[in-house]
Formats: C-alpha cells, sequence, structure tokens
C-alpha cells in the first residue's frame, strides 16, 4: 500500500487525479459535502416565475386602484350574468363534445385496423393551426346564420377537439395491451373493456385535455365577435373601446380569471383523486390494431373524414375560394402582405426563442433538485393558463401606460406578452426531454474523462434539443396566431398577419382581401405543426431516444 | 496498477445512515467482490469511489493519490476509473461505435481503438448501431467496452449482470471477467448474488451495516466466515449447538475438530456444519455407532447434479440441510444415519445453548434455485 505521501506523480502527469499535484484548482472544486444548493438555478427560475405571474398582481392592483366605486357598477348588472351564462354553457357544451369527438377519433386512429390510420391521425391535428377566427370567419362568411350559441358550439368544436384529440392518443398508445387482455379474460365486454380500462386509465389525460378545451374558449376573442357571440373577452373589448373605461375592463377580467382559476382548481382536485399508478418500465408486448368489419370501417372512416372535412377541408377551402373569387374587391393595403409576414416570423421567433430559454431552467430546477420549494415553483407557473390573452394584454397595457411609460406599444412588450402567454407550453414540452436527460449519463461521460461543460455540450444538450425545438415550434405556432393580446399591443404602425387578417374581415365585407393573411397565417405554423406532430409521434413511441433527434437535427 | 483505499467511509442520506466508518482495501490489479443486500450501500460505494458521490467523512485513495478527503476532492473526470452501472447507462443519441469513443481523446478515436473494443466483446459489426437496436447483454458488453476504452486502471461494476437472464449471465459473466484479467484492471465488483461474489473474485468483502464486516478470499469466506451470519449469508448453513474445547467441539455428531485458529472459548457454542459436511446412509435397523445421529427424512430437493435433503433429528427442533449425490436412493420418510466429516468452524453460543433459527438457510436454497 503506498503511502498517502507519495504521489507517483510522473507516470500520471498528464492525469491529474490528483489533488496533491492541483491544490488551487482543486480547492475551488472542494465543497462542503452536502447536497449543494441550486445557487443558479433557483434564483433564475424565481425571476422568471415572478415575471409570469406579474400580470396576475398587477390586475389586482388595477382594481385595487380604480377602487370598490368604479368596479362595483361594472359588476352589477344583469349583463355580467348574461356573460356568466354565455360563457359556461358554451364551455360545458364545447368541452363535452371535444371530448367525446376526440377520444373517439384518437381510439380509432391509435386502436383499430382504420384505413389509412396514419393519415388521418396527422389530418385531425393539423385544424389545431387554423386560428380560431379564420375557422369563424370561413363559417359565417358562406353561411351567415353560423353565429350565436349554435355557431359558435360548432366552430369552438371544430377547432378545439385536438387537444383532446392529442393528448388521448399518446395515452391510448402507452396502454398496456396485457391489461385489456385480462379484462377480456375476466368477462368483460370489448365495450366495457375500452370504458372501464382504456379510457378509465386515461381519464386524468383527458380531464387535462378538457381543461385546455375550456381554459382556451375562455381566453378567445376574434371567433365571438365573428359569430355575435357575447363573453368576457368580448365585452372587455367593448367597456375599452367603445365606452372608453379601463376600470370596467379590469372588473370584467377579475371575474374571467377567477372563472378560469375554478376550472384549473377543480381540474387539480379531480386529477388528484384520480391519480393512476403508472405501470412499470417493463417492456410490454406490441398491440394490435383492433379489426373492423366492413359496415364498422365504413362508418368510421366516414365519421373521421367528416370531422377532418369540416374542421380543416372546410376553412381551407374557403380561403382558397376568396382568395381566387375576390382579389377585385382588395382595399388599399396598409401594410404588405409581405411585411405583415415579416413581423408575425420576427415576433413570434423572439417569443419562442424567450419562452423556450426562460423554461429551461425551471425544469431542470424542478427535475433534478427536486424539493417541494421547486415543485411548487414549477407548478405556480401553470397558473398562467388560467390568464387569458386579452387579460395579459390589459395589465401590460396598464403597465406600460402607469410605470414603464418607454415600453408602450413596443415590440418588446408583445414579445414579453407572448412569452408568457405560451410559457406554460415551452415548460411541458421541454421537461419531457430533461427527465430523459438523466444525471446518471452526465455521470457516465464525465467519468470517461471528460469535463463537465464537454459532458454537457455533448450528452445533455443533444439530449434534451428534442424538447426545446419542440418548445420553439409550440411557442412559435401559437404566437403568430394569437389575435387578442396582439390588438392590444401590437406597436403602432406595424400590423401583423392576425391584426391585418382582422381588420379586413371585421369589416365583412372584403373577404377577398382578408384571405391571403388567412393563408398566410396557416401555412406560416403549418411548418412548426408538422415538426411538432414528427416529433410527438416519435417520443410516444416506445424506447427510441435517436429517431427523436433525427427528426429534428 | 492501482490499489484503492477506502478509509472510515461514513456517509448518510437524509438522516438515514448507509456507512460508519467503512474501511476498504483493493489490491492492486485485483477482483474484488463487495456482497450485501440490497439497500446495504453497495452501490453507494461505488459512486463514492467514481466521485459521483461524496462521503460526509473519510478519505478515499486511488494509487496513492488522496481523491477524495476533507480538503482534497477530484472530480470523476479526473479519476481515470471505468464505471459500468447495472443500466449500462449507454448515450442513446450516439451510435455503439460512438459510445465507445466517447472517452478516448479525437485523435484517438480513429486510430482502430474502437474496433479492437468491439472486437474484444464480441460485437464487431454493431458499430453503427444505436443502443436501443439491441439487447440487454449486448447493451452491457457496450458498456464494458466504453469503459475500458480509455485504458483505466480502475473498473467499477454495479452489478452489471442482473438484469440479465441466468443463462445469459453466467455467459457474459465469465465473458468479462476473462477480458477484466487480460486487461489487469483493479476491479471492484459489487452484487446482491453470493455464487456470483464467490465465483468471480480474488477477495471479497461482506457489507453489513454500513460496515465491511469479513474481506477474505472467497475460500476463507465459505469454511471461516466472522460469524453466524456471514455463514448463513454465503451458501448454506447448518447451525447447531455444542460445546467447544481446545481443539475440538462436542455435537450431536460426537467430536469434531476445529480448523486451526479457531479460538472459540471453551464452553457452550454454535457450531457451523455445511450441508457437504454431512454424510448419510440408510438406517436397516444398524445401531447407531459413536459419532452417528439418528433422523428421519422430511423433504428432498433435487438438482441434478446433487440434491438437499431436510433431516429432522430425534433431540432438535431444527432440521438439518444434507447435501448429497443426485442419485441418492434416500426417499422422504426414510429413517438415516447422520456423520459430519472434516474441520467444523465454532463460535461461543450468543444466548446460553440454544441454537439459532435456521430460516436465513432456506433464503439460500432460493438463491441457488435462482442461479441453477
Amino acid at each position: 500500500m503506498a503511502g498517502v505521501d507519495t504521489p507517483t506523480l510522473e507516470r500520471r502527469a498528464d492525469h491529474p487525479a490528483n489533488g496533491v499535484a492541483r491544490p488551487a484548482a482543486l480547492r475551488r472544486l472542494v465543497s462542503k459535502r452536502r447536497r449543494r444548493f441550486p445557487w443558479l438555478l433557483g434564483p433564475m427560475s424565481l425571476i422568471v416565475v415572478l415575471a409570469l405571474l406579474s400580470p396576475l398582481a398587477l390586475i389586482v392592483i388595477q382594481s385595487v386602484q380604480a377602487g370598490w366605486s368604479q368596479i362595483w357598477p361594472a359588476l352589477d348588472r344583469a349583463f355580467v350574468v348574461t356573460l356568466l351564462w354565455n360563457t359556461v354553457r358554451l364551455a360545458i357544451l364545447v368541452t363535452v363534445l371535444s371530448a367525446v369527438l376526440g377520444t373517439g377519433a384518437a381510439w380509432l386512429t391509435e386502436r383499430t385496423a382504420l384505413p389509412g390510420r396514419r393519415a388521418w391521425s396527422v389530418l385531425l391535428i393539423v385544424p389545431l393551426v387554423v386560428p380560431d377566427f379564420v375557422l369563424s370567419w370561413a363559417w359565417s362568411s358562406i353561411f351567415p346564420s353560423v353565429q350565436g350559441y349554435f355557431g359558435a358550439t360548432l366552430v369552438m368544436t371544430l377547432h378545439l377537439y385536438p387537444l383532446v384529440y392529442l393528448p388521448m392518443t399518446a395515452a391510448f398508445r402507452a396502454a398496456d395491451p396485457g391489461q385489456e387482455e385480462a379484462a377480456r379474460s375476466l368477462g368483460l365486454s370489448r365495450w366495457a373493456v375500452w370504458l372501464r380500462i382504456s379510457v378509465r386509465q386515461a381519464r386524468s389525460v383527458l380531464l387535462g385535455g378538457c381543461l385546455l378545451v375550456s381554459l382556451s374558449l375562455m381566453a378567445y376573442y376574434g371567433a365571438f365577435e365573428n359569430l355575435h357571440y357575447q363573453t368576457f373577452t368580448t365585452a372587455i373589448f367593448g367597456e375599452l373601446q367603445t365606452q372608453f373605461n379601463p376600470a370596467g375592463a379590469a372588473a370584467l377580467s377579475l371575474v374571467l380569471v377567477i372563472l378560469s382559476l375554478l376550472v384549473l382548481g377543480g381540474e387539480t382536485a379531480f386529477r388528484e383523486r384520480g391519480r393512476l399508478q403508472r405501470s412499470g418500465p417493463m417492456a410490454q408486448r406490441a398491440q394490435q390494431p383492433i379489426p373492423l368489419r366492413l359496415r364498422t370501417r365504413l362508418a368510421a372512416v366516414a365519421g373521421v373524414a367528416l370531422l377532418a372535412g369540416l374542421a380543416l377541408g372546410f376553412p381551407v377551402a374557403i380561403v382558397c375560394y376568396w382568395m381566387a373569387a375576390g382579389v377585385s374587391s382588395a382595399l388599399p393595403d396598409a401594410v404588405g402582405l409581405g411585411s405583415a409576414v415579416g413581423y408575425t416570423a420576427l415576433y413570434s421567433l423572439m417569443a419562442a426563442l424567450a419562452a423556450t430559454v426562460l423554461a429551461l431552467p425551471v425544469s431542470l430546477l424542478a427535475v433534478r433538485h427536486q424539493r417541494r420549494w421547486s415543485t411548487a415553483l414549477e407548478r405556480s407557473t401553470f397558473l398562467t393558463q388560467a390568464i387569458p390573452g386579452v387579460v395579459i394584454g390589459l395589465t401590460l397595457v396598464f403597465l406600460a401606460s402607469r410605470y414603464l411609460g418607454f415600453l408602450y406599444q413596443s415590440p418588446e412588450l408583445l414579445v414579453a406578452s407572448y412569452a408568457i402567454m405560451f410559457f406554460p407550453l415551452g415548460l411541458v414540452a421541454v421537461t419531457s426531454s430533461v427527465v430523459r436527460a438523466s444525471p446518471r449519463l452526465e455521470e457516465a461521460g464525465r467519468s470517461l474523462g471528460r469535463k463537465p461543460w464537454a459532458v454537457r455540450l455533448t450528452v445533455t444538450l443533444p439530449l434534451l434539443a428534442p424538447g426545446l425545438a419542440a418548445a420553439f415550434c409550440f411557442v412559435f405556432l401559437s404566437a403568430a396566431t394569437e389575435l387578442t393580446a396582439t390588438l392590444m399591443l401590437v406597436p403602432t404602425g406595424v400590423q401583423t398577419l392576425a391584426t391585418q387578417f382582422w381588420a379586413y374581415a371585421e369589416q365583412g365585407v372584403s373577404f377577398g382581401a382578408a384571405a391571403p393573411y388567412a393563408a398566410a397565417m396557416i401555412l406560416m405554423s403549418a411548418v412548426p405543426a408538422y415538426l411538432l406532430g414528427h416529433w410527438f409521434d416519435r417520443s410516444s413511441a416506445r424506447g427510441s431516444g435517436s429517431s427523436v433527434m433525427e427528426a429534428l437535427s | 496498477m492501482s490499489e484503492i483505499t477506502c478509509k472510515g467511509i461514513t456517509k448518510s442520506f437524509g438522516g438515514f445512515q448507509v456507512h460508519r466508518e467503512l474501511d476498504l482495501e483493493v489490491p492492486d490489479g485485483a477482483v474484488v467482490t463487495v456482497l450485501g443486500e440490497s439497500g446495504s450501500g453497495k452501490t453507494t460505494l461505488l459512486r463514492m469511489i467514481a466521485g459521483f458521490e461524496r462521503p460526509d467523512s473519510g478519505t478515499i485513495t486511488i494509487d496513492g493519490q488522496v481523491v477524495d478527503s476533507a480538503d482534497h476532492f477530484a472530480p470523476p473526470e479526473r479519476r481515470r476509473i471505468g464505471y459500468v452501472a447495472q443500466e449500462g447507462n449507454l448515450f442513446p443519441h450516439l451510435t455503439i461505435a460512438k459510445n465507445i469513443g466517447f472517452g478516448l481523446p479525437r485523435r484517438e478515436r480513429r486510430t482502430g481503438r474502437v474496433e479492437e473494443l468491439l472486437d474484444l466483446v464480441g460485437l464487431a459489426g454493431l458499430a453503427k448501431r444505436y443502443p436501443h437496436e439491441l439487447s440487454g447483454g449486448q447493451q452491457q458488453r457496450v458498456a464494458l467496452a466504453r469503459a475500458l476504452a480509455p485504458r483505466p486502471s480502475v473498473i467499477l461494476l454495479d452489478e452489471p449482470f442482473s438484469s440479465l437472464d441466468a443463462g445469459l449471465r453466467a455467459s457474459l459473466r465469465f465473458d468479462v471477467m476473462r477480458i477484466l484479467r487480460e486487461q489487469r484492471a483493479t476491479t471492484v465488483f459489487v452484487t446482491h448474488d453470493q455464487q456470483e461474489a464467490l465465483s468471480v473474485a480474488d477477495l471479497a468483502g461482506i457489507i453489513n451495516g454500513g460496515q465491511i464486516r469479513q474481506f477474505a478470499t472467497p475460500e476463507t469466506l465459505y469454511s471461516r466466515p466472522a460469524n453466524p451470519d456471514i455463514a448463513r449469508f454465503l451458501g448454506e448453513a447448518n447451525i447447531v449447538p455444542g460445546t467447544a474445547s481446545a481443539d475440538a467441539v462436542d455435537t450431536a455428531f460426537g467430536q469434531l475438530p476445529l480448523v486451526d485458529g479457531n479460538t472459540a472459548p471453551a464452553g457452550p457454542a454454535v457450531v457451523l456444519i455445511r450441508p457437504e459436511q454431512v454424510r448419510i446412509q440408510p438406517h436397516n435397523g444398524k445401531p447407531c455407532q459413536p459419532g452417528q445421529a439418528t433422523g428421519r427424512v422430511l423433504h428432498r430437493e433435487f438438482y441434478g447434479h446433487d440434491c438437499i435433503v431436510l433431516v429432522g433429528t430425534a433431540d432438535e427442533e431444527h432440521p438439518l440441510r444434507v447435501r448429497c449425490p443426485g442419485r441418492s436412493p434416500v426417499q422422504v420418510g426414510d429413517t438415516v444415519l447422520m456423520s459430519a466429516q472434516g474441520d467444523v468452524i465454532a463460535w461461543q453460543s450468543p444466548a446460553g445453548d440454544q441454537a439459532p433459527p435456521a430460516q436465513v438457510a432456506d433464503a439460500a436454497v432460493v438463491s441457488l434455485r435462482e442461479a441453477s
């Protein structure tokens, strides 16, 4: 046993595995032999979360400043009751319809031998890239009778069912066929197995989808304006633009946020109770598609085709129709199509970059330093889901006009509003990759002699890349088709695709002039949507780390 | 050319103490196994040697260099240690060739070293595959090749075969041990499988209660365990009561010689008799000779090459386990004569003259079955 005091330096000079050789450099590495506090990630995440939650604080400040005497008249009206009734009955019906359509379609394309199911599964997701105000415009420009409660239900269901469809396909794909077989051997019919095992196990996923549907629905503005259906968002815009009553708008926003928080809280409570034990990571047998008899098969294809046709085929056809038919009726362009495309791309790009970069520390902190406070920090960011775009727009306008005048109508403020609104989307995507990039792999890399930064670059970053790319696509796609906050925050003299489309479409006559902007929006969001679909497809398939990389790198 | 010394290692996780003043010395070039039940801190010990965890106190020295002490810490990348984990931990985004070349300096990656290692582990031709396209055994071979590529002087193996099925485990273990001996790397191998631990090691340590309880050659551990617990943990054991004198012990089988150097104090003792030390023959009404005991066969477990027979004795409630040739004609219900052969080891009886219960021996049978 060689003594500690006789290091054999000459033989391992190139390899200073020796504390004795470099005391100065090593002393820095010597930490307290305790688990270290995340000094970098912790404060960074805290700042991000505080920034995200600032709109919530601002709306309270705004209401308090306005004073009770200002708020009460705005709320103490039959009008608010009407708005509540309109919002709630629409949310319930659309959520139920989306759940039924989304679950049914997901089952058909994932688990049955539906002819052409790969193609259908793409076509059924794509309607997400048709903005709500384009879809409603397409319907009402051809069928003026599509309006009111009926029109809103139709358009919202066709627009929002993918939010249930997408997660449900993943849930069905990950389901263990062994459990379904066990249930059948215990005497349950195929239909009973479907309800009591397959859908039951995916219940928390279904609930999550329903939550997204109702929260998104409460946040939309353009479609309801188009369809002459009064909700909180249209009323808030009304207070601002025709009544010039910011206090009233703030009061209504407060009610809307409380309503959204109630939905979020209700879902969380329900999910906690219904949490399922996840099956182990052991290899599962591959699922066999369930065969369909001829008549069932025809009915299934017809149903899926009808859904995709109404949600995607119809609006795309109408946009093309108006582009072809209505060019002559074009009003003089306020800004050209090119400039609108440029600004939309620029703002969406900045927002996507910001949200992705900001999501990374929060996600790393929550996954790698699991403590009570870091989980709470991560979870609290999902509160922003309950803050509709109109409210974020309102609070940022308030912030800029009151405290930060230099930011008023600046691109930075618009990008910030996008980043805040779509942060939760980015966080979910980034976290899915952070979970995969195990610290064990980093350890393996370091043990092979590479420096920590080199390991982060060659191991961690490539493993995170798919999630980062997905987060970027998610936010880009959402920002490029955002209307509500954009209308409030867009810099003077600038038009994005959404606002310019809205300027034409709102007037109701210049369909032809509006159509190119709609087409540009759809095309611009189709690329990230396609990449996302690809990523989603690969990442929910079992045991393929590298193929996700190939798909996105 | 590297010895590893762990001195006074203490480590706890959130109030639970894993190691208590643990000492371990691994000689240069030796294959050392550390054997312990799950949760005994085997993996943590390896992770501290590799530099992934830090002990609360204590010193770790590799090749005379302090790598972890109160005021020195060498990070993992400076320790030149190959680490093979239970799950392999291959990089999922890199091909097999790139995984193996990961620890090599850039210029060495094209010198054929990667191909040489692929040959060594018998995976030539799979260089372009990705880890998820390989079977579990192949993945473990790649993990070993990756760890060996930078020519580390120390290899740490953390139950590398436990996720494989029995047949594959045996053949892969054979291959891996051959490779490691060829490389002459100092190897620490932790496992909870006592057969694995005994069969591959030059030296084996038993870890329990946060300390190494006994550290010796596998032969010594088996024939001269430090206490009855270790005896039961390593293979099957009959612990019978007896009375010790200077160099022998009186038992139901008469007076048996003690192994050299066994210094059980005179008086009540417990005696280890391995199942293969007991001979049985049919009773056939013959009178019981001195040094023989009678019993009745309660149960017989057949393993092919041999069988274990459970014999209930008249004066004792705990049945004896006896290893017989597989073709032994003894049947359940037979009355038999038993005698003991060879030296035995005895310890001072822990609580008077009562023999300890035999349930631990049953656990050993289970692990034997799994392995065969």
